[in-house]
């Protein structure tokens, strides 16, 4: 096999500027798909990123039936203490869980004594937010940023509302809720921070102190109405998840129907869609490769056939047998896919780097400067090479079995 | 014993409709270290048999055997490996591989088809290259030799393997009259120092005369065989 490579190898060296177009045609498809992967990849990760991490955090827990009537934020559909105990243990069970967070989502009236509005809140205890949704403290983009996020009595005002509602950072404002028996009831405020809407369920929801929210709806114990959990590693997803809806299936109301119901990121947001679609938009691109590559290596191998006819006569006629003749063919189709492979794969790293160290920022929606910062993983590389590898062989095998098969005095009389 | 034995040897090609019989139940046989010469005139069937007997062409009836074996029923891996073992080729046009230097074409034989360490590739290409006045030239390419000295290569690949046989079909039809005397002096010179048997086809007279066997061919029959007193069999 070692003079094969060797004969192939110096067939490749000799016909060289044959090799050069090929293997740069490779090169240009390599670099095309690993920088795409590399930026749409770091474009979804950003994307992925702030959705988990700045407002829903990994997984979700909720009452059977809350997510399907969420826009009317339903307090009749809040787990109570038992329940969230029983959350609890499972979660307090499984290492690969980080943290997770108690809500109670709410609507309410939010007044600045000249002016009143909707305003859909978020009520968390801080402590645990932050540590489920670390990015929120970033999302202030107005007022100081504390230790603590939130203090009982403060409110984290959307960005939106502070600006129609003309209201700044000290202010006193009134939220006026109704709690799930219709009865109503006021509380003052003070603005501790404006935070910043991004893109997503929950993403332009205020913030208030979950102690604050009892109160407001005169809750006494305990009532939830979602469990916000982050992992410590979001590969650990699938995983997690099944064992999280696992455990909780057994628990069962009157009617012998699930209490629980459990879904990630994925079934929270439609930003999943246009995760699936950049992944959708990858395989075609791979798939365009893999075109350009067949196409390639098998157009260069049936014209070395052509050309060598005469050639593949004398070599069978001193006696080399059929599948050496074609081995020698496809290892010519596997060095050149080897060779486009490797330059492809070195201008691609080098091409992310430069483009990591020129800090290109971009705007998304109404999210300015965000950091191009593309990154590709070892395993999209092994991929994309055995890929282009295995694709110039195939390509190579036909032209190559062709040469193998070659009548030897029929292509010693080619001219 | 002999090195090739033909009985009643035939090869009939069919183009179509028509059958062509290009040899006609030829008997012949070759002792080991000769020099024999097939002869007649374009359509005699003077390649046919050579192909033959270079197993690239199975006969169509009759048997042929060459260095001890039956070769008439060979498949194409077969006589792939018996050619590689025991015969060597000698082409009109040379047919050295553009790409690899003189040192390499020599050298391809040794390397694809008998895998032979390094060491031994080396000390046998350049001995080889010396015995054929080529040993200054390894590094060239064809292209950068004259029509004699490609000739020179290729006589000194068709050796390189050790082979019992070298078939040469027409192998001074491109060069001129005195590089052609060379070629063949060259030639007997391999004969003499490594015993190998030489059969050619030609038309060209001093490869007639030089043979010390000569079979003349006609519409696929053979008409005659005829010793050289010079080289006397």
């Amino acid at each position: 096999m070692n003079n094969i490579i060797k004969i192939a190898a110096r067939n490749l060296r000799r016909y060289s500027r044959r090799t050069l177009l090929t293997s740069a045609l490779i090169t240009l498809g390599v670099v095309a798909v690993l920088l795409f992967i590399a930026i749409t990849g770091s474009f979804k990760e950003m994307m992925v990123g702030q959705i988990t991490d700045a407002m829903l955090g990994h997984i979700q827990v909720h009452r059977k039936g809350y997510l399907a009537s969420i826009d009317n934020l339903p307090l009749n559909r809040n787990l109570n203490q038992k329940q969230v105990t029983k959350v609890k243990e499972i979660l307090n069970n499984i290492d690969a869980v980080e943290s997770f967070s108690m809500r109670i989502k709410l609507g309410a009236m939010f007044s600045n004594y000249t002016e009143t509005t909707n305003i859909r809140l978020n009520t968390i205890i801080p402590e645990q937010e932050v540590r489920t949704v670390p990015l929120l403290p970033e999302r202030i983009i107005e007022g100081p940023r504390k230790d603590v996020l939130l203090q009982k009595g403060e409110i984290l005002v959307p960005e939106l509302i502070a600006k129609g509602m003309k209201v700044k950072v000290g202010d006193s404002v009134v939220l006026v809720a109704n709690n799930k028996d219709g009865s109503v009831n006021g509380k003052t405020f003070t603005v501790s921070g404006i935070l910043e809407g991004i893109s997503g369920p929950g993403g332009r929801d205020g913030v208030i102190h979950l102690d604050d929210a009892k109160e407001l709806l005169r809750i006494n114990g305990v009532e939830i109405s979602e469990i916000a959990i982050r992992l410590k590693n979001i590969n650990h997803l699938p995983k997690v998840f099944s064992r999280l809806k696992a455990g909780l299936e057994p628990f069962r109301d009157k009617k012998d129907k699930p209490i629980f119901e459990v879904h990630t990121w994925e079934k929270l947001t439609p930003f999943y869609n246009i995760a699936k679609m950049i992944d959708l938009m990858t395989f075609f691109i791979k798939i365009m490769l893999v075109a350009i590559v067949l196409v390639s290596i098998m157009n260069v191998m049936i014209m070395a056939v052509y050309e060598r006819i005469n050639e593949i006569g004398t070599i069978a006629a001193i006696g080399t047998l059929p599948g050496k003749i074609m081995a020698l063919f496809v290892t010519e189709g596997f060095l050149l896919g080897v060779l486009g492979t490797a330059v492809g794969t070195i201008i691609s790293l080098i091409s992310i780097a430069l483009i990591n160290a020129a800090e290109i920022t971009f705007n998304f929606g109404r999210q300015t400067d965000l950091l191009l910062a593309p990154t590709i993983g070892a395993g999209d590389i092994v991929t994309i090479v055995l890929i282009v590898i295995a694709i110039s062989v195939l390509a190579s095998l036909q032209p190559a079995f062709k040469a193998a098969r070659m009548d030897p005095i029929a292509a010693l009389r080619h001219v | 014993m002999s090195l090739v034995t033909a009985n009643k040897l035939e090869k009939t090609y069919q183009i179509d409709d028509i059958s062509v019989d290009a040899i006609r139940g030829v008997n012949f046989t070759i002792e080991p270290a000769s020099f024999v010469s097939f002869v007649g005139p374009s359509g005699s069937g003077k390649s046919t048999l050579l192909n033959m007997i270079g197993c690239l062409d199975p006969p169509t009836n009759g048997s042929l055997q060459v260095v001890g074996q039956d070769i008439t029923r060979m498949n194409r891996k077969q006589a792939a490996r018996f050619r590689g073992e025991h015969i060597g080729f000698v082409f009109q046009d040379f047919n050295l591989i553009p790409v690899l230097t003189v040192f390499e074409n020599v050298e391809y034989p040794l390397l694809m088809v008998q895998n032979r360490p390094a060491e031994e590739r080396k000390k046998r290409v350049n001995d080889l290259l010396e015995a054929v006045g080529m040993g200054d030239q390894g590094d060239k390419y064809p292209s950068q030799i004259s029509g004699g000295q490609k000739q020179r290569v290729a006589v000194a690949r068709a050796l390189v393997t050790s082979a019992s046989l070298i078939l040469a079909d027409e192998p001074t039809a491109n060069l001129d009259g005195e590089t052609a005397n060379r070629i063949i002096n060259l030639m007997k010179k391999m004969r003499d120092e490594f015993k190998t048997t030489f059969i050619f086809s030609t038309h060209d007279p001093k490869v007639m005369q030089n043979a010390e066997i000569v079979f003349t061919l006609e519409d696929g029959l053979l008409l005659q065989r005829q010793t050289n007193n010079g080289w006397g069999a």
